[in-house]
């Protein structure tokens, strides 16, 4: 066996990676306007009809013709799905019907309105996502889309018409589209909309002189104009990309944008997104976290910041630091940033001028050669006072009253040693006290220590006593001193204990990882494996882990592991399904089929979904963004454990598959030169005779007698041999140039005798070329036919070959004119063991059914039929392989 | 009176051995037998046969290797007696550098014939200047070349492929040595100039270019020229 046969595990990869990238994704087609009515539906049904014209499965997924007559009537004629009607709080609810349009699977859907929000409890929560399902099933997508519902632009568009957007849509899912902008003059839009053409929602028809003033229509046109133009843009430098010129970025410039809970980091984001587009840079969002811990809204708007520039299309950073500046910096540093993008600060505050300058100014000072871009940034507005008033408002009563008592008992023990020693020694124990609590408590509840203490010394222990007056000038400095000391010391052993919490969290992250890895890299199986990641996980963030992996089949997606410590239900399973099948994170706290109970994650390595991991939190709603990244490095550690699992199996398999086709091997040849050896001695012992001197008539018949049985019996073991070979699925074809007539004589010679009582007619053309075939294998082919007539036919009778080439194919026919063929259905002679009725002698049914199999192995076939002039014919087909150039030379 | 030719018999078959022994020493060889590779090999040191049948699937050394250690020292002609397989076997032994195949069950005057050639092959003390086989006449000093008489007109690459088969008549030539030494390196499994070559040749020099006598095909090994006697 030659290496190049053995299967290896690269090829078999590449194989995979081929089958997966055939699976090709639909192509997305938006008609996108500067706003409403300006006849973008009707643009895409036109566009629709024309490639319905054309041939092509098109079918209307979801229209929006708000009964529109022109539009209607455009719509009729071309196939429809039927919509899905949700009920919600009462209301019928028309939706898109995602899984009929799966199962339909036309060549072109189209599927109004891509910003639509979807009825609660859908798949998904937007309509953009449903196409992106549709396109990664293969479907081209015709879509509409208003400008302002672009994510990127949504600001922009804010601020022309001062109506903020709810729907959005990322720009990442406009990546791959391909853009028709459905131009109308904003003059023209405004006949239109005087005479009643436009439909408007309810809610923004009080908004209807405000949005479409002649001024806002221009500004939105310029905003669609620019966008489609960038696009356009975009398109070419993919395509250089493509085509392997391995451009650059542009302008090698990298941006960072920090990003924080405040509400106005969305649309820096968005800003610096804009940037980046137009620079065709890539770019940065770096949160830099500090020892303070978040109040859970600021945690949950972080998160959506940091999801926000992840759907732009950003990568992601979180760094730890107390210094926010020294946090950018560093960051923008290790990451070769060029550009800093910040937000205009509100206002500026007195910390700061303590700190040396405001963030701004040492931002500024400390950047060095990067640039940095200060910008003014809209937010909620609303929502900045409570934030402050949260960190203290939200009082945690149970806290509070432990303090409160702790108090108290320093009091009852000042009161004791009251009799002992003075009121200012009094005052060391409040502090005391203070301290140790700052131990165990956050800084409201220290804060709180301190003011109570202060209060209760003076009350109770500063003359005069049982009053809140303080006697003389001394006391008083020393009451205001005390509580500054207390307050910033509690403070200051606060902040070390929140670094050490931090400090320690880090740490936690770093040995969980590290735990895992130890322990992946120590399984010894994949069993073991399994069950190390589901403990790990589980422990690590403290949840229900389940695990589930494809099928063998790889058909039905995946099955859950059945050592997983969470049981899915039959809904958890659909949604782990659909993890695994699109490569995405699905279920809580994402964008897909966020109403399930956990949180499934696909184990991506390379192109291929390895398994899903499906988390339950025990007790959080949703993960801090440390704790995301944690999951995320250790989903991806896992992937690439299982990556290489699955790579070390493919490898077992193709050695084992060697090894038995080694043994396979050796045991034939043992068996063949078992057989053989005796059969050489009969035929030697034969011929001996023969030349050992001159022999009378009789014994000269006998020698060429045992002489032609010799002969028959070797073909037999040869064809059981051969059968044997070609049943194991060991048969290898050896392709080279012969010469078909050495091909013929060769099998004419194998035959021997048989073929003395007929006739043999050759008729193979004389300029026929050299053929590219299996010399073993097609000798074998034309022994067995040729014999095979010899045998079934009266003697004296002719055979007659004929070689030709024919419509690509080299054709090898062998005719008889014998009997012809048994009743019944010619092809099944090539079956095992089937005999033709007239068989005189020897073929033990054998024959025609290696002639098939080496036709076969070859890519050729065979067919048998009776000749019309009578007599049998057989017809092999072998593919032809057209002679390389061989140089000419002069006589 | 010459003294007989020695043959060293290497087969682990008792039963080929045998045989092989009665057969040779009817017709006027004296022979040697060997059980295993090594076994001959070290006979071969010992007795410098005149030639050497060796059966390629040997248990203990492959026929390749125990080919490779004799022609370290040894120019003394080599038979292969072989299965009948893909051809594969017979090829490297060939490459290795052995002068002729017989497939089991092989015919005794075949083997006969071949042993024949192999040992006149091996004891002509020097290159004749001039072939002749049949009506084919081929000089190798004026390279002129005659059929009955008939001067032929051959294209350089058809000399020089006739010449190379000519003066190895009688012994099979590998498709590859003979591309290597006509095309040069390169071009060792360039097989199909082979075909086409072999072809122009038969059209020019054979009788019956169908049933061609000069020049032979090995099927999937070589070409072997008609020896001469």
């Amino acid at each position: 066996m030659t290496k190049r046969d053995r299967p290896n595990p690269d090829v078999l990869l590449a194989a995979l990676q081929r089958d997966e990238a055939r699976r090709q994704r639909g192509r997305l087609k938006v008609f996108l306007g500067m706003c409403a009515g300006v006849g973008k539906t009707y643009a895409m049904l036109e566009a629709a009809r024309r490639e319905f014209a054309a041939g092509r499965d098109v079918v209307i997924g979801y229209l929006e013709t708000h009964g529109r007559k022109e539009t209607d009537a455009l719509a009729e004629g071309l196939p429809a799905l039927p919509h899905l009607t949700v009920e919600y709080r009462g209301l019928q609810l028309r939706e898109f019907d995602l899984d009929a349009a799966l199962t339909r699977q036309p060549k072109l859907l189209l599927v109004d309105e891509f910003a639509h929000a979807n009825a609660p409890e859908s798949r998904h929560p937007k309509r953009y996502q449903d196409v992106l399902e549709l396109l990664s099933a293969g479907i081209d997508v015709y879509t509409t889309l208003n400008i302002q519902h672009l994510e990127s632009r949504a600001e922009a568009v804010a601020q022309i018409t001062g109506v903020r957007i709810q729907e959005t849509v990322p720009d990442t899912a406009l990546t791959e589209a391909e853009f028709e902008l459905v131009d109308l003059p904003p003059d023209e839009l405004r006949a239109r909309l005087a005479a009643g053409k436009v439909y408007l929602p309810e809610r923004a028809a009080t908004a209807q002189d405000r949005f479409f003033r002649p001024g806002n229509l221009a500004a939105l046109r310029e905003l669609a104009l620019r966008f489609t133009a960038e696009h356009v843009g975009l398109d070419v430098l993919a395509e250089r990309r493509a085509q392997g010129a391995g451009t650059p970025w542009k302008s090698g410039q990298r941006l960072l944008v920090a990003v924080s809970a405040s509400p106005t980091s969305a649309s820096l984001v968005r800003w610096t997104r804009r940037l980046a587009g137009e620079l065709h840079a890539p770019w940065l969002a770096v949160y830099v976290e500090a020892t303070r811990a978040l109040s859970e809204p600021d945690q949950a708007r972080l998160a959506r910041h940091l999801s926000l520039a992840r759907e732009l299309g950003a990568e992601i950073i979180t760094t730890t630091d107390d210094d926010v500046v020294r946090g950018i910096l560093r960051t923008a540093r290790e990451q070769n940033a060029t550009q800093i993008v910040v937000g205009k600060p509100a206002g500026w505050r007195v910390v700061e001028l303590l700190r040396g300058g405001s963030v701004l100014n040492r931002l500024i000072h400390e950047s060095g050669p990067i640039d940095v871009h200060v910008v003014r940034a809209e937010g909620e507005k609303a929502a900045r006072p409570p934030v402050r008033a949260e960190s203290f408002g939200k009082l945690d009563f149970r806290t509070y009253a432990a303090v409160a008592g702790v108090v108290a008992g320093v009091t009852v023990l000042n009161a004791v040693l009251d009799r002992f020693v003075g009121f200012y020694a009094l005052a060391l124990t409040y502090l005391l006290g203070v301290v140790v609590l700052a131990l165990f408590v956050g800084r409201g509840p220290v804060f709180f220590a301190a003011t109570l203490s202060a209060l209760l010394w003076n009350y109770f222990f500063l003359p005069p006593r049982f009053t809140l007056f303080v006697m003389n000038f001394q006391d008083g400095m020393m009451f205001t001193m005390y509580f500054v000391v207390a307050l910033v010391l509690g403070q200051l052993t606060a902040r070390i204990r929140a670094q050490q919490t931090t400090e320690r969290q880090r740490e936690e992250r770093a040995t969980a990882l590290y735990l895992l890895t130890r322990e992946l890299a120590e399984s010894p199986d994949l069993a073991q494996l399994l069950a190390v990641v589901i403990q790990q996980v589980g422990r690590a963030f403290r949840a229900d882990v389940a695990l589930s992996l494809p099928d063998e089949t790889q058909a039905a997606p995946v099955t859950t592991y059945f050592a997983s410590s969470w049981v899915l239900t039959e809904k958890e399973q659909t949604v782990a399904a659909w993890a695994f099948q699109h490569r995405q994170a699905a279920g809580r706290g994402t964008d897909n089929l966020p109403a399930s109970e956990g949180l499934h994650l696909p184990l991506v390595a390379g192109t291929r979904a390895t398994g899903v991991l499906s988390l339950r939190f025990h007790d959080v709603a949703t993960l801090s963004p440390a704790q995301r990244d944690l999951l995320d490095a250790f989903i991806r550690q896992i992937a690439l454990v299982f990556d290489r699992e699955r790579l070390r199996d493919a490898e077992t398999q193709a050695r084992l598959l060697a090894e038995s086709e080694r043994i396979g091997t050796m045991l034939l040849n043992s068996v063949s030169h078992e057989l053989r050896t005796p059969l050489a001695a009969i035929s030697s012992v034969a011929s001996g005779l023969h030349a050992a001197g001159p022999l009378n008539p009789a014994q000269e018949s006998l020698t060429v007698e045992l002489d032609e049985a010799t002969r028959r019996l070797n073909r037999l073991v040869q064809n059981l041999l051969d059968l044997s070979r070609l049943e194991a699925g060991h048969l290898r074809t050896n392709a080279d140039w012969h010469d078909l007539r050495d091909l013929l004589r060769a099998a004419q010679q194998n035959l021997g005798r048989s073929l003395d009582r007929h006739e043999i007619k050759v008729d193979v053309p004389g300029d026929l070329p050299p053929v590219k075939l299996d010399a073993v294998l097609t000798e074998q082919i034309l022994v067995n036919l040729l014999g095979n007539a010899a045998v079934h036919t009266p003697a004296g009778t002719r055979i007659e070959f004929q070689a030709r080439r024919e419509a690509g194919q080299l054709v090898l026919q062998v005719r008889d004119h014998g009997p012809g063929l048994p009743p019944g259905d010619p092809q099944r002679l090539f079956d095992r063991f089937q005999r033709g009725q007239a068989a005189v002698a020897g073929g033990t049914g054998i024959g025609l059914s290696l002639v098939k199999g080496f036709a076969e192995a070859q890519g050729g076939s065979v067919r048998a039929e009776n000749h019309a002039g009578g007599g049998a014919m057989f017809t092999v087909k072998l593919p032809w392989t057209q002679l390389p150039p061989v140089p000419e030379e002069k006589e | 009176m010459t003294e007989k030719p020695l043959i060293l018999v290497i087969d682990d078959e008792p039963q080929i051995r045998r045989l092989l022994t009665v057969t040779l020493e009817a017709n006027a060889y004296r022979v040697l037998p060997a059980v295993s590779g090594q076994e001959g090999l070290v006979l071969a040191a010992q007795h410098r046969p005149a030639l050497v049948i060796l059966d390629i699937g040997l248990p203990d050394l492959s026929g390749q290797e125990v080919l490779r250690r004799l022609r370290e020292w040894s120019q003394t002609p080599v038979i292969v007696l072989s299965v009948q397989d893909d051809g594969k076997g017979k090829v490297a032994a060939l490459d290795a550098g052995a002068d002729d195949y017989v497939t089991k069950p092989f015919n005794t005057d075949e083997l006969l014939a071949r042993l024949r050639v192999a040992l006149r092959r091996s004891t002509k003390p020097a290159e004749a200047a001039v072939v002749h086989v049949k009506n084919l006449v081929v000089d190798l000093a004026t390279r002129r070349v005659t059929v009955g008489g008939q001067a032929v007109k051959l294209s350089v690459i058809e000399y020089n492929l006739l010449r190379l088969l000519a003066r190895h008549a009688g012994k099979v030539l590998t498709h590859r040595q003979i591309l290597l030494e006509v095309w040069g390196p390169g071009h060792e499994n360039d097989t199909h100039y082979l075909r086409v070559y072999i072809a122009h040749l038969r059209e020019k020099l054979e009788s019956n270019p169908e049933l061609p006598e000069l020049i032979l095909t090995e099927l999937g090994v070589g070409y072997r020229f008609l020896a001469t006697d």
